[in-house]
């Protein structure tokens, strides 16, 4: 009746952070009774958006309106009475009350001076009636799974005349029957007339259940489409920042001298059916000395997962692990640097950098952890080590005694790179090392993958960016919602054979070898 | 000249606690009278200087191991019943029965085995905070508040309750005897210091604390043994407090279960923390914890020495802390900076 009217407009919203562009220039809307998909890379603005929205960060340019009224959210709770009401991806409900009691937290309906139990309990399951949910409103939270708490949460943020509902990775701990309950709740909803905004990094869910598709970049705004009208492969395009026509080179060109050698070596590492319960599904895997293997996939479709396995990180609770052909147990992190390998993690300021020692501490870390404590690196090695690297990876800092917390990103992953390096690894594993660092920076760190490589290390290289995974690796897996899908050989990796697989467009690795 | 001056000295650690307990001694200098006299009475120095040194060596002995753990990212607030209970264990083994005419003690066991044994109990009990937080996962201040309240009532059921007074001569050389001229505490605790010194500063130990304290999932990601670290630290804190503990029941030649070291975690955190080290953990400076436990015995020194009211003692107390503390405090320092600047501009 009243569908396609604009509910909300946010107009180019705009927000820094020290040192980044959170949100540059975004626009994006919500229409009565539709359900919009926003999507994007880790970084890409999904989050800042919200909390500029729900005045949990104030908007620095930029305007909304809400039904035509220009709004400025102070907080959250402020947000909710003007009628935009969110559920976070961790249900922040309280275990121990009632489900009534939850619903109605805040704002209890008083009789006479003392709380209405009676009406309480009598409005709670008529909201939950709303969503088709019928139970004992009186029993604790805690009794119900986690799916039903969800379902509290919503009816919860229903509950206060909401016209806007935020659902923000509402579906990460869901199975799959939970989430397609969530979303028959979601259609029905929508037929009331409330514009629901979904969050989420399942494209599969997307395409289930939206309408339309705000996709963010960076902290840019790539677009907003039909989702009817956009194919999957196209979407993730837009999600990685790739055409698809656009072609790089590999940098290990047919003929590169060594390459022979490189297809007879012997794997390093080799896991065999490895995988954790709810992390990510069991998988084969193989390295060998000399090569670069890419691990492909959208964020959370269990790269870095399959990192922490590798590296001891999480426990793998099936399968061998083979290093050197040697059934090896790897329970920790000190046990995999032990048998030659290292690991940059994807953050770098909360697992690698420890920022308040100096560039030669950090350097020095890891190999005097593989040392243990008797062992004990002298000054002058440690101060060889570390500018024998501050050379080698032209890390621009004044000095070995440099806080590490005072150089830029670029060179604090410099930094990392060379603590793994001065333990003379014969398997890195990087993940995202290039995020977040600019182009010089960048560049740099692909050569020394590359030369790594020909170096004779094996290196397990992730990267959510295309051009430099398609770039630097020889092979590579693909990875979607927490699996392995396949691997693509010499000569058949390409940015589009990879997407497809990644969108599961086409599905089976044999698509990336037929590439325009 | 001054920026000089600010990039070397200054930014040492160890600068702003020095100066305030500079301060404090200028303070005594000027108004106490005789307070930097020294006599020699039977080849031992007495005064009030060797006073401080003589009766901060506890209060040293136990910041050692806070600094330690504080620095790991925890805190062990058990300090002050460890003591206790190493009071009540060494005095109960050193208790015995008077013989022969010549009323000697013969006390139970040798001094040797009773102070190893009662070292070694401190030892386990400091193992037993450790286990609690690193393996265990406990939160710190829960974990050693268990030993806190617990340990009092072990070291009252080790001496059943009762003070118990000890007579045992060669015990007494420890707190009460002197070596060159010096006491005798004063070169337990500088050994101590010294050797944890070493331990940080030439052994891998001190890197690996560090990194624990300010990024421990990084030092896991490193290869590092992070609840082996934090064991060490609080094994280490339990040893001091017990050292602590037989100094002073050595000192005082009795042990009492309900009083001794009661309160004294609190200075132990305080001498840390007064030294301009972080709360937080990471990086820290033995030195300077230690120059943070002779602020606190010089202040409680002072205050008795000027004959300040016992009612206003904690408040006086509780000022010059304030004001030691402010002195380090970078807000106040630039504020302090930026003042002086206006006002040597309008000049």
């Amino acid at each position: 009746m009243r569908e396609n009217q604009d509910l909300l407009v946010m107009k180019n919203i705009t927000k820094h952070f020290p040192g980044v562009v959170a949100l540059s220039h975004v626009n994006f809307d919500l229409r009565e009774g539709e359900v919009h998909a926003i999507v994007g890379e880790n970084g890409a603005g999904k989050s800042t958006l919200i909390k500029v929205l729900t005045g949990a960060e104030s908007v620095e340019s930029g305007e909304i309106f809400l039904s035509g009224k220009r709004i400025e959210a102070k907080s959250p709770h402020h947000a909710q009475s003007l009628g935009i009401s969110t559920v976070y991806q961790e249900v922040n409900l309280c275990p121990h009350l009632s489900v009534a009691e939850n619903i109605f937290i805040g704002r209890q309906v008083m009789k006479s001076g003392r709380i209405d139990w009676k009406e309480i309990n009598k409005r709670s399951e008529r909201s939950l009636a709303r969503l088709n949910i019928k139970l004992d409103v009186t029993s604790n939270l805690d009794e119900y799974s986690v799916a039903i708490q969800q379902m509290v949460a919503i009816s919860r943020a229903l509950d206060a005349s909401a016209k806007v509902l935020i659902l923000d990775e509402p579906t990460s701990s869901l199975d799959k029957n939970e989430a397609e309950n969530l979303f028959t709740v979601m259609r029905k909803l929508k037929t009331e007339g409330i514009g629901i905004i979904f969050i989420t990094h399942f494209l599969d869910q997307v395409y289930q259940v939206t309408d339309r598709i705000t996709v963010l970049r960076n902290g840019e705004w790539v677009g907003t489409f039909d989702t009817a009208s956009l194919p999957r492969l196209q979407l993730v395009a837009k999600m990685i920042g790739r055409d698809i026509e656009a072609f790089h080179g590999n940098a290990f060109a047919p003929g590169d001298q060594g390459e022979a050698d490189r297809a007879q070596h012997h794997p390093f590492y080799q896991g065999t059916h490895i995988g954790r319960k709810g992390t990510i599904d069991p998988l084969d895997i193989s390295i060998a000395k000399g090569e670069v293997m890419g691990l492909a996939g959208l964020l959370g479709s269990g790269r870095t997962e399959t990192a922490r396995l590798i590296f001891g990180v999480d426990r793998a609770d099936s399968g061998k692990t083979f290093v050197e052909d040697q059934e090896v147990a790897i329970h920790s992190p000190h046990d995999a640097i032990r048998l030659g390998m290292g690991f940059c993690p994807e953050n770098r300021k909360t697992e690698s950098i420890v920022a308040d020692l100096t560039v030669r501490e950090n350097i020095i870390l890891a190999l005097q952890g593989k040392k243990g404590l008797r062992e004990f690196l002298p000054r002058k090695v440690q101060e060889e080590l570390a500018n024998k690297y501050i050379q080698l990876l032209n890390i621009s800092t004044p000095g070995c005694e440099q806080l590490v917390k005072h150089l830029s990103g670029g060179n604090q992953q410099k930094v990392t790179i060379a603590r793994w390096l001065a333990t003379q690894p014969a398997l890195l594993i990087l993940d995202e090392p290039t995020r977040g660092i600019d182009i010089g920076a960048k560049d740099e760190i692909q050569k020394i993958i590359v030369n790594l490589a020909k170096e004779g290390v094996a290196v397990l290289f992730i990267s959510s960016e295309l051009e430099e995974m398609v770039h630097c690796c020889e092979r590579a897996a693909v990875y979607r919602d927490k699996k392995m899908i396949g691997e693509l050989g010499k000569g058949e990796i390409s940015e589009q054979g990879i997407m497809q697989m990644i969108s599961g467009g086409h599905g089976g690795p044999a698509a990336g070898a037929n590439e325009p | 000249m001054k920026s000089v001056l600010k990039k070397g000295i200054t930014s040492h650690q160890v600068f702003w606690p020095l100066v305030g307990l500079a301060l404090l001694l200028l303070f005594n200098a000027i108004f106490t009278k005789d307070f930097f006299l020294l006599e020699i009475k039977d080849g031992h120095l007495y005064g009030s200087v060797i006073d401080i040194l003589n009766r901060a060596s506890v209060l040293m002995l136990l910041t050692i191991g806070m600094t330690l753990v504080i620095a790991s990212g925890g805190i062990d607030i058990s300090v002050g019943s460890v003591m206790a209970i190493a009071s009540s264990t060494i005095a109960v083994l050193l208790s015995g029965k008077t013989v022969d005419v010549n009323q000697h003690l013969v006390s139970n066991i040798s001094l040797g085995s009773a102070l190893l044994l009662t070292l070694g109990l401190a030892l386990i009990l400091g193992l037993w905070n450790g286990v609690l937080v690193s393996y265990f996962g406990l939160q710190a201040i829960v974990a050693t508040l268990i030993l806190l309240v617990a340990g009092r009532g072990i070291a009252q059921l080790i001496t059943s309750g009762n003070v118990i007074t000890v007579n045992h001569e060669r015990f007494f050389y420890i707190g009460g005897g002197f070596l060159f001229g010096f006491p005798v505490s004063i070169f337990i605790v500088g050994a101590v210091f010294l050797l944890t010194l070493i331990f940080i500063k030439r052994t891998p130990f001190g890197l690996f604390l560090e990194t624990v304290g300010i990024n421990r999932v990084a030092g896991r990601f490193s290869g590092l043994n992070v609840p082996l670290v934090t064991l060490i630290c609080y094994s280490i804190s339990g040893v001091c407090a017990g050292m602590a503990g037989i100094l002073m029941t050595s000192e005082v030649r009795s042990s009492d279960p309900n009083t001794m070291g009661n309160f004294i975690e609190l200075d132990a955190i305080l001498a840390f923390a007064i030294a301009g080290n972080s709360m937080a953990g990471g990086k820290f400076s033995l030195s300077a914890s230690m120059v943070g436990a002779l602020i606190i015995q010089t202040i409680r020194t002072t205050i008795y020495s000027r004959g300040v009211a016992p009612e206003i003692m904690l408040v006086v107390n509780a000022v010059i802390v304030i004001i030691i503390c402010s002195l380090q405090s970078e807000r106040v320092k630039t504020t302090i900076a930026r003042y002086s600047w206006t006002q040597g501009t309008a000049e």
